[in-house]
C-alpha cells in the first residue's frame, strides 16, 4: 500500500459523513477509495477460497463413492435429463454474461444499462432455478428423493438401488447447495439493482458490483463442474 | 541488545491519557450490541468466551469428581458420556478456537497495524452474532439433555445410534465455524491492505505473522468441517448411508473429512498462543526476538504442514500401513517449526535482563508445558507407540498439555499483558502472580498423572476404572481443584482492577509496538493521526526515540 495517500485530518472521523470532501461511500477506516476497493476485492477472493474448500468436501465424497459404486452412479446419471441440463447451463452462462456487462456498466457509469443487466441476471437466474425446481419435482415423483421417500427400485439390478440413493443424496445435496448460493445471490442482486438505479456507482466507485460479479461467476463455475459430473458421465436419457 | 531497563520506560502520567476513549465514547447497551469498533467487539467476545470457558470447566470438574473413585458412583455412564462430550465441544468450538484470535487478535491486531479498524467492521460484528447463535444451540443442548457422541461425532454412532441431541449440537458447531471463517478472512485482508505507512511485512510484530497463519488455516480448513457436519446432518435426518456402512457408506471417509479440519484446528488453537508468547518474550526480555524471520516463517510452515497430518488420528482405524507411515513421518516434521519457535524464544531470554511480571510467568509455563506436550506428540506420531497408547489417558494428557498448558496459558498471559491497554488499569501484580503459580501447579498436578495412568493402560472416556489407577486419579482431581482456583482468581482481581486498579499509562511495560504508542484505553479511532512506522519490530532504541519525537511535536 505504498501508493496510499495519507490523510491526517481523522481526529473527528467518528462519522463517515463528517468529511464533506470525501466520497460518500468511503468508509471511515479506509484512507481512500483505492484502499477500500483493494480490501473488498481481496475479501471476496478470500471468501471464494473458503467456498472452494466447502464445495470441495462434497466433490471429494462424490469421487470416493463414484469409485465405490460405478454402476450405481451410471444408473443414477441416466435419471438426469441432459437436454434440460444443457439448456439450464446455457441460461446460467448467459446470466454470467449479463453480470459481466453490469460490471462494465457500473465502471462506465451507465446507470440504466447497469440496472438492466442486473435485472437480466436476476431473471436468467430465476429461469435456472425454475427449471431446477421442475427437475426436482420429476425426481421426487419417481421416488428418487433420498430417505423415507425413496421408493424407487432399480429393476434391472435391485442391488444397485442403495447406490442410486447415495447418488441422489449427492445430486440433491450438491445442486441444492448450489441453488442456495443462487438464492443468496438473488438477495444481493435485488439490493444492488436498487443501488444501481439510484445511481450509486460510477468510475470512482464500482467495487460492490464487481464483487457481486465475482460471487456470481463463482456460483456459475460450480455448476460447470456439477453439470458433467451429475448429468453427462454415463448419462444420456 | 538493548540496555534499557524497565525504570526508563516512558511512563505517561494519568493526566496525559485521553479523556475520550472507545469505552466512554458512547453509552448504552445498544452502543455495544451494534458497535462496529473492533475493540468493543473484542470485549463482547471476551465476555462470551469467558462464560463458555466456565461452562466447559464445570463439565471437566464433574468428570474429575466422578473419577475420584474407581467405581462409577456419582453419575451414570450415560451422564458421564455427556459430560466429556460437552466438555470437549464447549472448550474447543466455543472457547479455544475463538479465544485468542477473536478477543486479543480483534483488539490488538488492527492497532499493531496502525489501522483504524479491521477491513470489514460489519462482518466482524456479524461474526460475533454468528458465534452467539452457535453458542445458543450449544446451551440449548446442555439444558435439554446433552449429547453423548464425543466431540468428534464419529459415525455411524452419531447418525444412527445416539438418541441425544446430535443434530442441534452439530448445527451449533456448523454455525460457529462461519464466525471463525469471517474472523480469519477479516484478519487476512486487514494485514494485506491496512498496514500503516512504513510498516513492511518484516517490520510486523510476530503476533501478526502468527495470527495471519492462523487465519489462513481458519479460512481453508473450517469450510471442510462445515460440509462434513452438513453431510452428517443429512445422514441423520434422512437415514441415508453417507457414512453408515450398513447402508453402503464409508465411516472412514467421515474420519478423514473430520480430521482434515480438526487437526488443522489444533493449529488454529496453538498458533495464536505462539503469537502471544512472541510478544511477551520480546516485552519482558526487552530484546529483539532471536531469529525474527525464522519465527515468522515457522508460523506459516506450521499452518502448511498442519494440513498434511490429519490421518495420524486414524492409525488404528484401519488405514493402509503405507499411508500411516507417510502420515507418521509428516507428523514428526511439524515438530521442526514448533521447535524453532521454542529455541528462538529461549535464545531470546539468554543473557537478557528478564523482568518477572505475571505475563512472563505464563511465558515460562507455556514454553515448558508446550514442550512436554509437543514431545509427547512425537511419541504419538510414532506408529508403534500410538497403537499402544491410543485412546488412553496418555493422549488426553498430551493434548491438554498443548491446549491448556499452551493455549490457555498464552491466553491468560496475553490478557494480563494487554489488560492495561484494554481497560486502562493495571491488575494487582501480587494476586496475578499467585494465580499464575496456582495455574501452573494445578495444571501439572492434574495432567502429569494422566500420562502415567494412560501409559499403564487406563482408557479414556470411561466413568469407572480399575482400582490400581486410583492414586493417580486422586492426584489428578486434586490438581483440577487447584487449577479451578487458579482460573477463578483472575475473575475476581481483574474485575476488581476495573475500578480500583492503578491507572496505566500509554506504555506501562516499556514495550515496543504500535499498541504501546496510543493511549490506554485507546481512542475509538485507535490513533489520532495515522502513525508512520520507521522502526523494525522489537527495535527498542528506535521505537523509544520515535516515541520521544512524537511527544515533543
Amino acid at each position: 500500500m505504498s501508493d496510499v495517500t495519507l490523510h491526517h485530518g481523522a481526529e473527528h472521523a467518528a462519522e463517515p459523513h463528517a468529511h464533506a470532501h470525501h466520497h460518500p461511500f468511503l468508509q471511515h477506516h479506509f484512507e481512500d477509495l483505492g484502499q477500500q476497493h483493494e480490501a473488498s476485492t481481496l475479501g471476496m477472493w478470500m471468501f471464494l477460497a473458503t467456498e472452494i474448500l466447502f464445495f470441495g468436501g462434497f466433490f471429494l465424497a462424490y469421487t470416493v463413492y463414484r469409485n465405490m459404486y460405478p454402476e450405481a452412479w451410471a444408473a443414477g446419471a441416466h435419471h438426469q435429463n441432459w437436454m434440460v441440463g444443457t439448456i439450464n447451463t446455457i441460461v446460467l452462462i448467459g446470466s454470467s454474461l449479463s453480470m459481466a456487462l453490469a460490471v462494465y456498466g457500473a465502471q462506465t457509469a451507465k446507470r440504466k444499462f447497469t440496472t438492466l443487466m442486473l435485472v437480466l441476471t436476476l431473471l436468467l437466474g430465476g429461469v435456472f432455478l425454475g427449471v431446477k425446481a421442475y427437475e426436482y419435482s420429476i425426481h421426487i415423483e419417481e421416488g428418487l428423493f433420498p430417505g423415507s421417500h425413496f421408493t424407487y427400485v432399480h429393476h434391472a439390478d435391485p442391488s444397485l438401488t442403495r447406490g442410486i440413493e447415495l447418488f441422489m443424496v449427492f445430486y440433491f445435496g450438491m445442486t441444492g447447495m448450489h441453488a442456495l448460493h443462487m438464492v443468496i445471490g438473488f438477495g444481493l442482486l435485488l439490493y444492488f439493482i436498487r443501488r444501481a438505479w439510484r445511481g450509486d456507482f460510477g468510475e470512482e466507485y464500482y467495487s460492490p458490483i464487481e464483487i457481486m460479479g465475482l460471487y456470481w461467476h463463482f456460483v456459475d463455475i460450480v455448476w460447470i463442474f456439477l453439470f458433467p459430473l451429475l448429468y453427462l458421465i454415463h448419462g444420456g436419457a | 541488545m538493548t540496555t534499557t531497563t524497565i525504570d526508563e520506560a516512558p511512563f505517561i502520567e494519568p493526566s496525559t491519557t485521553a479523556k475520550r476513549n472507545y469505552i466512554n465514547d458512547e453509552y448504552g447497551v445498544m452502543s455495544w450490541l451494534l458497535t462496529r469498533d473492533h475493540k468493543r467487539i473484542a470485549i463482547l467476545y471476551m465476555i462470551s468466551v469467558t462464560a463458555l470457558f466456565f461452562v466447559g470447566g464445570f463439565f471437566a470438574f464433574m468428570m474429575r469428581l466422578e473419577l475420584l473413585t474407581p467405581e462409577g458412583d456419582l453419575f451414570t455412564s450415560d451422564t458421564y458420556n455427556k459430560f466429556f462430550t460437552l466438555h470437549g465441544i464447549v472448550m474447543i468450538f466455543f472457547f479455544l478456537i475463538p479465544a485468542i484470535p477473536a478477543v486479543l487478535g480483534n483488539f490488538i491486531l488492527p492497532i499493531m497495524l496502525g489501522a483504524k479498524d479491521l477491513a470489514f467492521p460489519r462482518i466482524n460484528l456479524l461474526s460475533w452474532y454468528i458465534y452467539m447463535i452457535g453458542a445458543i444451540f450449544g446451551i440449548y443442548v446442555i439444558v435439554t439433555g446433552g449429547v453423548d457422541t464425543g466431540w468428534t461425532f464419529y459415525t455411524p454412532f452419531s447418525t444412527q445410534y445416539s438418541n441425544t441431541h446430535v443434530f442441534a449440537t452439530t448445527m451449533g458447531a456448523f454455525i460457529t465455524g462461519f464466525s471463525s471463517i469471517l474472523t480469519g478472512l477479516n484478519f487476512i485482508v486487514t494485514v494485506h491492505r491496512m498496514r500503516a505507512p512504513g510498516l513492511t511485512w518484516f517490520r510486523l510484530p510476530l503476533f501478526v505473522w502468527s495470527m495471519y497463519a492462523t487465519s489462513v488455516v481458519m479460512l481453508l480448513a473450517t469450510p471442510v468441517l462445515a460440509i462434513t457436519l452438513a453431510l452428517l446432518m443429512i445422514e441423520r435426518v434422512l437415514s441415508v448411508g453417507i457414512f453408515d456402512p450398513a447402508l453402503g457408506g464409508d465411516p472412514l471417509l467421515y474420519q478423514h473429512l473430520f480430521w482434515f479440519y480438526s487437526h488443522p484446528a489444533v493449529y488454529i488453537m496453538i498458533l495464536p498462543g505462539m503469537a502471544v508468547i512472541s510478544e511477551l518474550v520480546a516485552a519482558f526480555t526487552r530484546k529483539k526476538i532471536f531469529g525474527y524471520k525464522f519465527v515468522a516463517f515457522s508460523s506459516l510452515a506450521i499452518a502448511f504442514l498442519g494440513f498434511l497430518v490429519w490421518a495420524h488420528h486414524m492409525f488404528v482405524a484401519g488405514i493402509s500401513v503405507y499411508s500411516a507411515l507417510v502420515f507418521s513421518f509428516l507428523t514428526m516434521f511439524v515438530a521442526v517449526p514448533s521447535a524453532i519457535k521454542v529455541f528462538n524464544w529461549t535464545a531470546t531470554m539468554y543473557k537478557a535482563s528478564v523482568s518477572w511480571q505475571t505475563p512472563m510467568l505464563y511465558v515460562l509455563g507455556f514454553i515448558g508445558l508446550f514442550t512436554i506436550g509437543g514431545v509427547t506428540g512425537l511419541f504419538l506420531a510414532a506408529l508403534g507407540v500410538d497403537v499402544h497408547v491410543h485412546d488412553s489417558y496418555f493422549v488426553v494428557a498430551h493434548f491438554h498439555y498443548i491446549m491448556v498448558g499452551g493455549t490457555v496459558m498464552a491466553y491468560l498471559g496475553g490478557i494480563h499483558y494487554w489488560w492495561p491497554k484494554i481497560t486502562g488499569r493495571m491488575y494487582p501484580e501480587w494476586w496475578a502472580r499467585l494465580s499464575a503459580l496456582l495455574v501452573f501447579v494445578g495444571f501439572n498436578l492434574t495432567f502429569f498423572p494422566q500420562f502415567l495412568v494412560g501409559y499403564v493402560g487406563m482408557p479414556r472416556r470411561y466413568h469407572a476404572y480399575a482400582p490400581e489407577f486410583q492414586v493417580l486419579n486422586v492426584l489428578s482431581t486434586a490438581g483440577a481443584t487447584v487449577l479451578a482456583a487458579g482460573y477463578l482468581l483472575p475473575m475476581i482481581y481483574l474485575a476488581w482492577s476495573l475500578k480500583f486498579g492503578r491507572r496505566a499509562g500509554v506504555n506501562p511495560w516499556g514495550a515496543v509496538g504500535l499498541e504501546w504508542a496510543t493511549s490506554s484505553p485507546p481512542p475509538k479511532e485507535n490513533f489520532h493521526e495515522t502513525p508512520v512506522v520507521t522502526w523494525d519490530a522489537y527495535d527498542y532504541p528506535a521505537f523509544l526515540k520515535a516515541m520521544k519525537e512524537t511527544q515533543n511535536v
